[in-house]
């Protein structure tokens, strides 16, 4: 494992508050234009692709075929 | 034999059993070309054989990458091509009406080729064509349409129709250099693997006397196109490539009416710009290859073997140096001085080429084209930030531009003894960089010295002896030595040269001694710390895949 799973928030309940409070005024297409820039900017900050790899296939378990999370970047 | 391979195209038919040709090229379009120039320059005699009498129609291919512009160079085009064309090194990307990124392809100074060279398809073709015919070597035969084949063992037996009838005729190696839609390709019954991109796209060519910068520009859902993308180019004479994103479900006939061009057009140039539209057409994009590309005694090169949407321009300059590849390797194949195991290592290397192309094609076409809705929001939030964080302009993405492969996976390389310390420098695998070098006073480059031979190319602190230079000269596959000696040195009568700007020892990691074994195609085979004659042969031995000694 090289994605920390461990907890790590000193606030979890106010990181959780602020994630879900910055939504409360957007509608569908909005949230979406919001996660995608806050994916982009924490992917940026996180930096290490092994982890961001990781953080990918987990977030997808159950969601996307297993045998399509290995295959991110499938040629051709 | 050596009559049959001087003999001309008239003989064919008449001879009282096929003629047997070393080497059959299909396709005269800038892969086959390059190659029947190689060939003939490495003294291999070449027919070309090409079912149309015309260079190609409209422009296709419009960019072509510094690592193609040498390999030109090589064969005695270089400096043509870049007269000719439109030179250009820097790019602009918009989103909406901003400027989010620019890139410059080339910031250091020192080579001889610019980053890119933009020409026309058919002004490219006429210089090889003229550069073939000055070769006695290839025997160019426009309107001979391949009817027929069939592979034999030591042979494929050829069938061409002409406006003068049919003949018969015999080839050890046959090379498809014959596009896309590749009638040897259909002949084998082989299929692509890979898919179209569900996209569809207007190229036009436009003259114009407006000035635009000399520049790639990429503009996503500029004011002029709302929604899709446009990438517009120069080419030499007032021309201006744009390619107009129209997506997957564009209705092709009217999109192609020249009024409704004219009006797409007029959105980007501006109005009351005059313009003339010099081609307009629609096309959809292929990214897929041949599952291998040497099947017995037929090799596929270029788009016969893999195509790519063009936005990295990764079509014709794969093509070219899919030639470059492949003319030492038949060469010496033919003179019995390697076996044909060095033809899979085309194979091998130029399959790892292709899927790097297609894998950069594929990650450009999901940026330019999303595919889903949150895609489509990744895409825009990138181009979003852009606007003020550095990180996420290197994620803009529209087509990634053409960079030679490195072959690292290749059997023919040696790898870097971890003793030898190599920090970066030009790896195994990898094409040589060009560098300024002066001899005798006189300015020169580094690669017009190498290519076409095995070279050993020796970064002098002591100089390797004339007995240790003839010693790799007087192999069977002879080794050539190009000595560089560092700026300020004295001229020593050895053919050396000076490392007059300190460029090349920068660029190879060189210390005194370190010495490179380049191919013919001057990618690196080997390369240590000193010269040393006998590490140089057995690398030899493996860069034309010979069996390892026992």
């Amino acid at each position: 494992m090289t994605l920390d799973t461990s907890p790590r928030l000193a606030d979890p309940d106010g990181i959780f508050t602020a994630l879900a409070r910055a939504y409360r005024q957007l509608d569908e297409s909005q949230a979406r234009t919001f996660d995608a820039r806050l994916i982009l900017l924490l992917a940026n900050h996180v930096g290490d692709e092994a982890v961001l790899r990781e953080a990918i296939a987990i977030a997808g378990e159950g969601l996307v075929p297993r045998d399509q999370i290995g295959d991110l970047d499938a040629v051709p | 034999m050596a009559g049959d391979q001087m003999a001309g195209e008239q003989d064919d038919g008449h001879a009282a059993r096929p003629l047997r040709r070393p080497v059959v090229v299909v396709g005269g379009g800038p892969t086959g070309l390059s190659l029947a120039i190689d060939l003939a320059l490495h003294g291999v005699p070449v027919v070309l054989l090409d079912d149309d009498d015309t260079v190609s129609p409209g422009s296709r291919a419009v960019c072509y990458a510094k690592r193609t512009l040498e390999v030109w160079d090589r064969l005695g085009v270089g400096e043509a091509v870049v007269a000719q064309g439109v030179g250009w090194q820097r790019g602009r990307v918009h989103h909406g009406d901003r400027l989010v990124s620019e890139f410059d392809l080339r910031p250091e100074p020192g080579h001889q080729m610019p980053a890119f060279t933009n020409l026309q398809q058919y002004l490219l073709e006429e210089t090889l064509i003229a550069r073939a015919q000055a070769l006695a070597g290839v025997d160019l035969r426009w309107r001979h349409r391949l009817i027929g084949m069939m592979a034999e063992a030591d042979h494929v037996a050829l069938r061409v129709d002409t406006p003068d009838g049919p003949y018969d005729m015999e080839c050890a190696w046959l090379v498809a250099a014959d596009g896309a839609r590749s009638l040897v390709r259909r002949l084998l019954a082989l299929e692509f693997i890979g898919q179209t991109v569900r996209d569809r796209f207007l190229i036009c060519d436009v003259a114009t006397e407006a000035d635009f910068p000399k520049l790639r520009q990429f503009w996503f859902d500029p004011p002029f196109h709302r929604e899709r993308s446009v990438l517009m180019h120069r080419q030499p004479g007032n021309m201006w490539r744009i390619d107009l994103q129209l997506g997957w479900y564009a209705d092709t006939a009217a999109e192609t009416s020249p009024a409704r061009v004219a009006m797409r057009l007029r959105r980007i140039l501006g109005e009351g710009v005059a313009f003339s539209v010099e081609s307009a057409e629609i096309y959809t994009f292929q990214c897929r290859r041949l599952e291998r590309f040497l099947h017995g005694r037929v090799l596929f090169a270029g788009d016969a073997a893999h195509q790519v949407s063009p936005f990295g321009a990764r079509g014709a300059n794969s093509g070219v140096q899919d030639a470059d590849n492949l003319a030492w390797k038949l060469r010496l194949v033919l003179a019995g001085l390697a076996p044909v195991a060095l033809l899979e290592s085309y194979n091998c290397e130029r399959l790892a080429a292709a899927d790097e192309n297609l894998r950069e094609a594929a990650r450009a076409a999901g940026f330019i084209a999303p595919r889903t809705p949150m895609a489509r929001a990744l895409r825009d939030a990138a181009l979003h930030l852009a606007g003020r964080f550095s990180f996420a302009r290197t994620l803009i993405n529209s087509g990634r531009l053409s960079a030679p492969t490195v072959y690292v996976e290749s059997p023919l390389n040696t790898p870097d003894a971890t003793a030898d310390g190599f920090a970066g420098g030009v790896p195994p695998g990898a094409p040589c960089v060009d560098a300024p070098l002066g001899q005798q006073g006189e300015a020169d480059w580094l690669l017009r010295h190498l290519g076409f031979r095995f070279t050993a190319l020796v970064f002098a602190g002591d100089p390797p002896s004339p007995g240790q230079m003839a010693q790799l000269a007087g192999l069977p596959v002879p080794v050539h030595t190009v000595i560089i000696r560092a700026a300020g040195s004295p001229d020593e009568a050895d053919g050396g040269f000076t490392d007059t700007e300190g460029r090349a020892c920068d660029r190879y990691d060189a210390r005194p001694g370190t010495t490179y074994l380049v191919r013919p195609d001057q990618h690196v085979a080997a390369r240590w710390r000193r010269f040393d004659p006998a590490a140089i042969t057995v690398a030899l031995a493996r860069a034309i895949a010979l069996p390892a000694a026992a």
